[in-house]
């Protein structure tokens, strides 16, 4: 993997970036991108957030037939309601989150106070118990119906990922996060990496394997596989799963960091959630 | 190796590939051969699901991440040599994509025989 780090490097190099000799998070994001437009000339960047469609022709069509009568829109109108129903105690969502409900180009953010990172899973479930109510589940259920609506409300903002500079744990995170990802795990060995970076456009049996860069952009996602609308966490334990790695926990510090370094790989990529995928 | 030693070395892989298909049917008397066994554990998909990356005859739908498989008795000196290759492709290219399927206990030992019969026959 350091092998093909440094080839990551190089080819970032190659596009003309001055690569300082110590690896910051803005220097692997133009590394990270630059290796797709490397790979995929013909590609705009616009394009990424469309994740494999971008690069696939064929799942394309039948793409863009399903998004003439999105499967998500049920959800985004549950989300609605959700979203303006009284809590028990009176308050709504929107007296926890005042720019609500086009907030999803904040998250994840770096929480100084908590040391954490928070996600918009993670600050929806805190309102909610602030307001004595019940934490939603991270993977399934009513959860996404508030995520969808969000996401819809959202569209158009830029990802937008902000690593502090003052406080050292937010890199930390950045770099664990950074280190899950090219990490191989699970019986059959991959890293998320070895699919998304090393092998983007090829095919698996008769899929292909899209590109990393986008991968957030378009969450939560309806998946005809599911026949419901479903989280990043959900589809990353999918991933695990798939390579006979045993998951961590949903809105747990492996996957927050993870969505941490892989949304500021995105960084510049405008939101479009929710997505449907098959 | 010249390139007609290498066009040698296909040409006896089809002849010796003609030679075990026509022994196939034999086979079969006493229960599956084999390379009908290593067939079906390559073509599994909870077994060795080969066919995810590699193109090979017989499969359909197959991936392209990997090389095709074909001409194996060229591109590999034994079926001692193709079976380390199998157990564990990590030795050869640290950066491979091919799971190790002997180091990770993804198949038995005597299903990587079976394999390797199989795949020698390609």
């Amino acid at each position: 993997m350091k092998h093909l780090l440094k080839k990551i490097a190089m080819l970032a190099v190659a596009g003309g970036i001055a690569a300082s000799a110590q690896a910051s998070p803005e220097a692997d994001r133009e590394a990270f991108q630059n290796f797709y437009k490397n790979r995929f000339a013909s590609v705009p960047m616009e394009e990424y957030p469309n994740g494999v469609y971008s690069i696939d022709p064929v799942g394309r069509e039948n793409w863009e037939a399903i998004e003439e009568f999105p499967p998500y829109e049920p959800f985004i109108d549950e989300g609605q309601a959700m979203w303006e129903k009284p809590f028990a105690n009176g308050k709504t969502y929107k007296d926890c989150f005042a720019d609500g409900p086009a907030i999803a180009g904040i998250y994840p953010l770096w929480d100084k106070k908590n040391g954490m990172v928070i996600t918009l899973p993670l600050a929806l479930n805190k309102c909610r118990e602030a307001n004595g109510e019940k934490p939603l589940k991270y993977k399934k259920g009513s959860i996404n119906d508030i995520l969808s609506y969000i996401a819809y409300e959202s569209r158009g903002q830029k990802t937008n990922v902000i690593i502090p500079k003052d406080d050292p744990r937010a890199l930390a995170a950045y770099e664990k996060g950074k280190k899950f990802y090219y990490t191989r795990r699970g019986q059959l060995n991959f890293s998320c990496a070895n699919c998304h970076l090393q092998n983007a456009g090829m095919n698996i049996r008769a899929d292909r394997l899209g590109p990393a860069l986008g991968h957030t952009t378009h969450f939560p996602v309806y998946r005809s596989k599911w026949g419901t609308v479903g989280t990043l966490h959900r589809r990353v334990t999918g991933c695990n799963k798939q390579v006979r790695a045993k998951p961590f926990k949903a809105q747990g510090e492996q996957y927050r960091n993870l969505e941490y370094f892989l949304t500021y790989m995105s960084n510049g990529l405008e939101l479009n959630g929710p997505g449907a995928r098959k | 190796m010249t390139i007609s030693t290498k066009l040698l070395g296909i040409a006896s892989a089809g002849v010796l590939l003609a030679g075990q298909l026509a022994l196939a049917p034999v086979a079969s008397a006493s229960g599956p051969s084999m390379v009908e066994e290593g067939k079906n554990i390559a073509f599994t998909r909870k077994k060795g699901n080969c066919l995810a990356c590699h193109v090979m005859a017989g499969g359909k739908a197959a991936g392209n991440i990997a090389p095709p498989l074909g001409a194996m008795q060229s591109r590999f000196k034994s079926k001692a040599e193709l079976k380390a290759q199998i157990a564990d492709a990590t030795v050869k290219n640290p950066e491979t994509s091919m799971p190790p399927f002997g180091r990770h206990k993804i198949l038995s030992d005597a299903e990587i025989d079976k394999v390797v019969e199989f795949v020698w026959s390609l």
